[in-house]
């Protein structure tokens, strides 16, 4: 509860830096006026306590699990718990409906949710982080399954293109390359999780990127992407798997080390 | 880039001026719709007269009659619906990320309010009323009373201006080269 109220109404200090550094060096006056508009609305939901976007997302965490912690309550009904919780409380939007009846579960949980991406680590500890993941951005992610002859980026870069403008940019761009179909995805969303990214190609084609001109909401700009991040798994010497998750400017997540 | 400040119902004098790329405040009702509001539309016609409206694309956060959070929602997945719902006398569609250019030609704008800043939109909205309560908080069709709603970016002119089409020729252009 007190992860995803933090990651509603207010966006970790790194992603303010960077909308901030952009705004300041934006050379067309709607992207400069959008970025800053963009910043004035996290002040003011921080002010508020209110959410930052209507679109509240669905939820989503990760959890790094202690191997030598044992649990003697159900971990996922535990989250599912806060996130009824935040939808009462914050309030958080209703969003979670069945995929055929449309039938929406009215508190953001039931069948498959909240989404608990679980890891094992080292120690007795246990650190939750809240990443709620609205549509807009969501709905234009995509997995490719290409060629091993094929250039991953050139898909990537095409993709961005014909996609951003509804994704909300400025974007975050998770890439999962390599592994199979659903773990190229995985993997994609697992890179959202650890932006941003700093190596060479990740800095080489965020640069590509920017240089596509779609600007904040896809009304042109220097400002297309925030950071980009790639994780990989081998795939098989017949495949390659691309999958991008788009991330809105609005990068929203917090992280509780629960004692 | 003009900066506008404009009052609705919009008249058809105040979308002529408009231009891609300008700057609008609206001041007074603006209608929320999004993908159920917009099928019911279609099967039996609108709760309410939409002549001179701003429609917005926007699935708000109420609480005990307050906006608390609303800002845009994708307008593509309302695109199907540009056309009858133009015929019908709104005059200027609000949203983010767009919609093909063509169904406004002679007829009315696109107005880009930035997405992702519900809390700040929220700050301009007051609830009138709702229609379509039905189909839920997000889906209903919120009846607003807004105060200088904006900073909006006219996207979509009525006379084929679109800044959409531009950045996504220029991006074509910059991946070809």
């Amino acid at each position: 509860m007190r992860a995803l109220q933090k990651a509603e109404t207010s966006l970790p200090s790194w992603v303010l830096q960077r909308i901030e550094d952009a705004a300041r060096q934006e050379t067309s006056q709607i992207a400069k006026s959008h970025l800053e508009f963009m910043l004035e609305n996290v002040r003011i939901a921080e002010r508020t306590r209110l959410p930052l976007c209507q679109d509240t997302g669905l939820p989503i965490f990760r959890v790094q699990m202690g191997r030598d912690l044992r649990l003697d309550f159900d971990l996922h009904e535990a989250v599912a718990e806060g996130v009824r919780v935040a939808t009462e409380q914050i309030p958080l939007r209703p969003n979670a409906v069945d995929p055929l009846t449309r039938k929406n579960s009215g508190n953001n949980t039931g069948l498959g949710m909240p989404d608990i991406i679980l890891d094992m680590v080292d120690g007795a500890g246990l650190t939750l982080t809240a990443f709620p993941k609205g549509a807009g951005s969501e709905n234009m992610s995509l997995v490719g399954m290409l060629n091993p002859a094929d250039d991953p980026f050139d898909f990537i870069l095409r993709t961005v293109a014909e996609r951003a403008a509804n994704a909300c940019p400025p974007l975050f761009l998770g890439i999962g390359l390599g592994g199979t179909f659903d773990l190229a995805a995985r993997l994609a969303k697992r890179a959202l999780f650890n932006m941003p990214g700093s190596s060479p190609e990740e800095l080489k084609l965020l640069a590509r990127v920017n240089r596509l001109g779609i600007g904040p909401m896809g009304l042109g700009g220097d400002t297309t992407a925030l950071g980009v991040r790639i994780e990989r798994a081998l795939c098989h010497t017949a495949s390659l798997p691309v999958a991008i998750n788009f991330q809105c400017w609005a990068h929203r997540s917090a992280t509780e080390v629960i004692r | 880039m003009t900066e506008y400040h404009l009052k609705t119902p919009l008249s058809g004098a105040d979308v002529e001026r408009l231009a891609a790329g300008d700057v609008v405040f609206l001041t007074g009702r603006i209608y929320t719709a999004r993908d159920k509001a917009h099928a019911r539309m279609r099967q039996s016609g609108s709760p309410i007269s939409l002549q001179g409206a701003a429609l917005y694309h926007c699935g708000p956060i109420i609480k005990e009659g307050r906006v608390l959070s609303a800002g845009p929602t994708t307008s593509g997945r309302m695109a199907r619906y540009t056309d009858e719902i133009l015929s019908s006398g709104v005059r200027a569609i609000i949203g983010k990320g767009g919609v093909p250019g063509e169904p406004f030609r002679g007829r009315a704008v696109y107005l880009a309010f930035p997405g992702g800043c519900g809390a700040a939109a929220a700050q301009q909205l007051k609830v009138c009323g709702v229609h379509l309560q039905e189909l839920g908080m997000a889906e209903s069709m919120w009846d607003f009373e807004a105060k200088d709603f904006g900073p909006m970016i006219v996207a979509v002119d009525k006379h084929g201006g679109d800044l959409y089409r531009d950045v996504r020729a220029s991006a074509q252009k910059t991946l070809t080269d």
